[in-house]
């Protein structure tokens, strides 16, 4: 098998015709310099997706990445660099790869499938020319005949592992050749098949499967329907009735922090949410357990635990004395202390609508300037801090808008700090009444929620079978010793029998030279044990004259 | 879950700290057998020459007529195979002594650190850099039991005394439980092979720093220069230091693979999707990728020998991008750096 298919092309090129020319690009794209070349800007361009951030990541990161940068983000974005894996660029470098990869494959395959039922390669004239070449001189008188010692040469090699093929018999030189090792080209054809194999794998995934993500508070549930999802990413593929109708319900997500380090105080150590799940509505209620590390299977789809915090729970009293918004409020935690930033949007309420942002704090202290800061993770002295605000809250025109996030910029200002009435603080069980007889709120009690990933990928499996034939080919590829071992043999002028042989490796191989050292070995085992007379193993000493 | 053993944490730290100091010494004692190197070589050469009067074979070796009359094929004295040859080297047998007790003590820092936590000791950078450093002590120990690589010794160590550093300046932190996200088996798994697929990296990298060096000599002294580098004659040839990184780079490359395919299954069970790009996962497919090309390489006209190399070598700077500056610099999912 020749390594490289690459030759050295002259600077005057023959005209070659429209045929000619194809082939000519195709042997130029099948080389191994240009599979090199093509692995190298692979690696290259995939670093850009480190330096920016993603849209499939980040969408709103990147948003504001490109209003924070109005001169160089538009024009990042037309070169693609926060959609970098999936840009044309990177996927024209990885599908040229790809092709290349398969017309490199093929020949190669063909090659080696000729090569495994085809005879051991003829013995070369020269055996002493090889890189690792051995003689040694059966004693006279020896009961070894040049045509028996090729036969247990053959006997021996095969047991090592050897495809043998005995040749020249009955001629004065007798020879076997012999081969080992044809499973490490075999591994190299599985490894770079199977990088096809994961390749297709991700794209029937991208293809078929979906994602979703859902913020579910303690006691509520959740039903998976496409309006269910805060939030989907369908693959191109995807069909609304794929969905399995189950169900899940949040019971209890119960958290534990490091109380005895002194470093990592605070630290989270656990968290745990029970569900009850139904596989269908109707079907048997099942308690399941929830964990970071430990996904919950059901429907066809993964369930992750990727995130945690607080809901407070708030009644909204308008100006006429209705409760305009009851219920827990989704916090969004910044820190390691849940500091969580919450926005509570009332547009029922009357004559005006009522908007609500700021902090909750589980366990408030008040730092050295007066403003509260939180100390701790868990709900010691939980209080709301807020600014209120009246006016249109823009809800109605159908825009979608961000649920954790008010804009209050075209709002009035009830309470924050710079008012008379000053800013809102709650204690658990306090009620504030808003000024100009707008209404009331009150932090009725504190519940956890859980954000869920919700994964279906058709192609996980196919993937993983993929990696792993991969995994096993390279290994094969790399640490199985393709060698061939020539033996032959003749007959001195004084009668005694003259074994020589040579070695070769495919590639570089460190254990050439024990392996023609163990042959040696096995032979000196095999014809001189029993005449138990010092072989004379001085290569001068054959005398079987080859130059 | 079991209280942590502070007390236990605070001795470790103080192993670690004596394990650095005596790898220091360790490898001031290996630049010393390098810098003292001209009498080593003298010795070798001289048994060289005895041996050849003794086989009555012409010697090709240029006695006394200074460096630059060495042919390309003396440009090393070191064997081939690298094993051992009979010259005392006293420096240099220090630095291994030395090297061992370091690695006894950081063994018993790194131990020790394990059993404070209840847990494997792989769970911060802190740990990364302490747990990799026994692991390239170890792995370059054990394979001077079978061939002489000494003349690796001060780069060798003299890494292990830098990630030492760089834990105990750069990333000093206290015994602690793992956070949610790195309870799993996989940590186990992933990153203990990251760990010593890092480390024979490591071992590679200086010896494609050296056979650089060395094919540069080889060039230097076919061209009849003289020799600027005469301590890398402890060294074996260029293509003998190549061939050993390719064998080492071989074996890390699959256990990168197996560290990359750990890491998605771990993905996926922990986010939900066993490949997201996050920059962590693009950091570990492009050194990956680069290995993949370094491998190619070697089988491309045109590209063994030094180009080799150079992929070799910058495969490694990926790989120390990868632990340092994306760790502490990039946020990603993998915010693990235990730095606040
Ligand atoms: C997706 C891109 C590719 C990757 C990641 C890749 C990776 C590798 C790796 C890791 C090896 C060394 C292990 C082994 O010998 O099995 C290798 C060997 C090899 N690859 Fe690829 N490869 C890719 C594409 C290609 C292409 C396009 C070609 C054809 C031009 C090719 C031809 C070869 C050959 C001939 C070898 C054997 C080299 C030897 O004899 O040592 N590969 N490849």
């Amino acid at each position: 098998m020749s390594k490289t298919t690459d030759k050295k092309y002259d600077v005057e090129l023959p005209k070659l015709g429209f045929l000619g020319t194809v082939r000519f690009i195709w042997s130029q794209l099948t080389s191994m310099r240009t599979a090199l070349f093509l692995l190298l800007l692979l690696a290259v361009a995939a670093v850009p997706g480190s330096l920016f951030p993603q849209r499939p990541a980040n969408p709103a990161v990147v948003t504001q990445y490109i209003a924070d940068h109005p001169q160089t983000g538009p024009w990042l974005d037309r070169f693609q660099l926060f959609d970098v894996y999936s840009s044309v660029w990177f996927s024209a470098i990885y599908l040229l790869l790809f092709v290349s990869l398969i017309g490199c494959v093929i020949p190669r395959a063909i090659k080696h499938w000729q090569a495994m039922r085809a005879q051991p390669p003829r013995t070369p004239r020269r055996l002493s020319r090889l890189p690792e070449y051995a003689a040694m001189a059966l004693p006279a008188g020896s009961s070894v005949t040049r045509q028996s010692a090729i036969e247990d040469a053959a006997r021996m090699l095969k047991r090592r592992g050897y495809r043998v093929h005995v040749r020249d018999t009955g001629t004065e030189r007798p020879s076997v050749g012999a081969e080992r090792g044809l499973f490490k080209e075999v591994g190299n054809l599985v490894f770079h098949v199977s990088l096809i194999g994961v390749l297709v794998s991700v794209a029937v995934g991208g293809l078929f499967g979906y994602r979703g993500q859902k913020i579910i508070v303690e006691g509520e549930s959740f039903v998976n329907t496409l309006v269910s999802y805060d939030n989907f990413t369908p693959g191109s593929n995807f069909h609304e009735d794929r969905l399995a109708p189950y169900s899940l319900q949040l019971d209890k997500f119960e958290v534990e922090f490091d109380r005895e380090s002194k470093t990592h105080y605070g630290q989270p150590l656990d968290f745990t949410a029970t569900m009850t799940t139904r596989d269908a509505p109707g079907a048997e209620a099942k308690k399941q357990v929830l964990k970071v590390n430990e996904p919950l299977a059901i429907g066809g789809t993964n369930v992750y635990l990727v995130g945690n915090g607080y809901a407070p729970v708030v009644t909204v009293r308008d100006g006429d004395g209705n409760v305009a918004y009851q219920g827990p409020v989704v916090a969004v935690p910044n820190d390691g202390a849940y500091t969580s930033t919450m926005a509570i949007k009332v547009p029922d309420a009357k004559p005006e609508q009522l908007g609500f942002v700021g902090f909750f704090l589980p366990t408030a202290v008040e730092g050295e300037d007066g403003v509260a800061v939180g100390s701790d993770p868990d709900p010691f002295n939980p209080r709301l801090y807020l600014n209120s605000y009246k006016g249109d809250l823009g809800l109605d025109n159908g825009d979608p808008k961000n649920v954790y996030v008010l804009d209050t910029s075209g709002l009035t200002v009830l309470n924050d700090r710079k008012q008379e009435a000053g800013g809102i603080e709650l204690a658990a069980y306090e009620t504030a009444k808003l000024p100009e007889g707008l209404g009331s709120i009150t932090f009725d009690g504190l519940r956890r929620y859980v954000a869920l990933d919700i994964d279906h990928d058709p192609g996980q499996g196919g993937a993983l079978v993929f990696s792993t034939l991969a995994l096993l080919g390279l290994g094969a590829s790399l640490f199985i010793g393709r060698r061939r071992v020539w033996v032959r043999t003749g007959t001195h002028e004084d009668g005694r029998t003259m074994v020589e042989w040579g070695l070769l490796a495919r590639g570089e191989d460190p254990r050439l030279a024990a392996e023609s050292a163990a042959l040696r070995k096995l032979f000196e085992k095999e014809w001189l044990a029993a005449e138990n007379r010092p072989a004379d193993n001085d290569r001068d000493a054959v005398g079987v004259n080859e130059s | 879950m079991p209280s942590i053993d502070e007390t236990l944490g605070q001795y470790s730290e103080l192993f670690i700290l004596l394990a650095a100091m005596a790898f220091t010494v360790a490898f001031i004692a290996f630049c010393w057998d390098l810098a003292t190197s001209s009498k080593t070589i003298r010795a070798v050469e001289a048994r060289l020459a005895e041996q050849r009067a003794e086989q009555k074979v012409p010697a090709t070796v240029g006695g006394g007529a200074g460096p630059a009359a060495g042919a390309p094929a003396d440009v090393a004295v070191a064997d081939e195979s690298m094993d051992y040859a009979g010259e005392r080297r006293n420096a240099a047998r220090i630095g291994v002594a030395v090297s061992v007790l370091g690695a006894v003590i950081l063994a018993a820092g790194v131990i020790s650190r394990g059993i404070a936590a209840h847990r494997v000791p792989w769970g911060n950078m802190y740990e990364f850099c302490t747990t990799g450093a026994l692991v390239v002590a170890v792995v370059y120990l054990l394979t001077l039991v079978k061939k002489d690589l000494r003349f690796l010794g001060s780069f060798v160590i003299g890494l292990v005394v830098i990630m030492l550093c760089a834990a105990a300046i750069g990333f000093p932190t206290p015994v602690a439980h793992l956070v949610p996200a790195l309870q799993s088996y996989w940590l186990v798994i992933h990153v203990s092979v990251a760990v010593i697929a890092s480390s024979l990296f490591t071992l590679t990298f200086a010896m494609s720093v050296l056979q650089l060096l060395q094919a540069n000599r080889e060039a230097r002294a076919r061209a009849g220069q003289p020799d600027r580098l005469a301590f890398m004659r402890l060294a074996p040839s260029a293509l003998t230091l190549e061939n050993v990184a390719y064998r080492i780079n071989a074996v890390a490359f699959v256990l990168w693979t197996f560290t990359l395919m750990a890491g998605a299954i771990w993905a996926e069970k922990a986010w939900g999707r066993y490949w997201g790009w996050d920059t962590k996962e693009v950091w570990t497919f492009v050194i990956w990728v680069v290995y993949a090309g370094y491998l190619h390489a070697r089988a491309t006209r045109g590209w063994t020998g030094t180009r080799a190399a150079w992929l070799s070598i910058v495969g490694y700077l990926c790989v120390i991008f990868n632990f340092s500056i994306v760790n502490v610099f990039f946020s990603g999912l993998h915010s693990y750096s235990g730095l606040q």
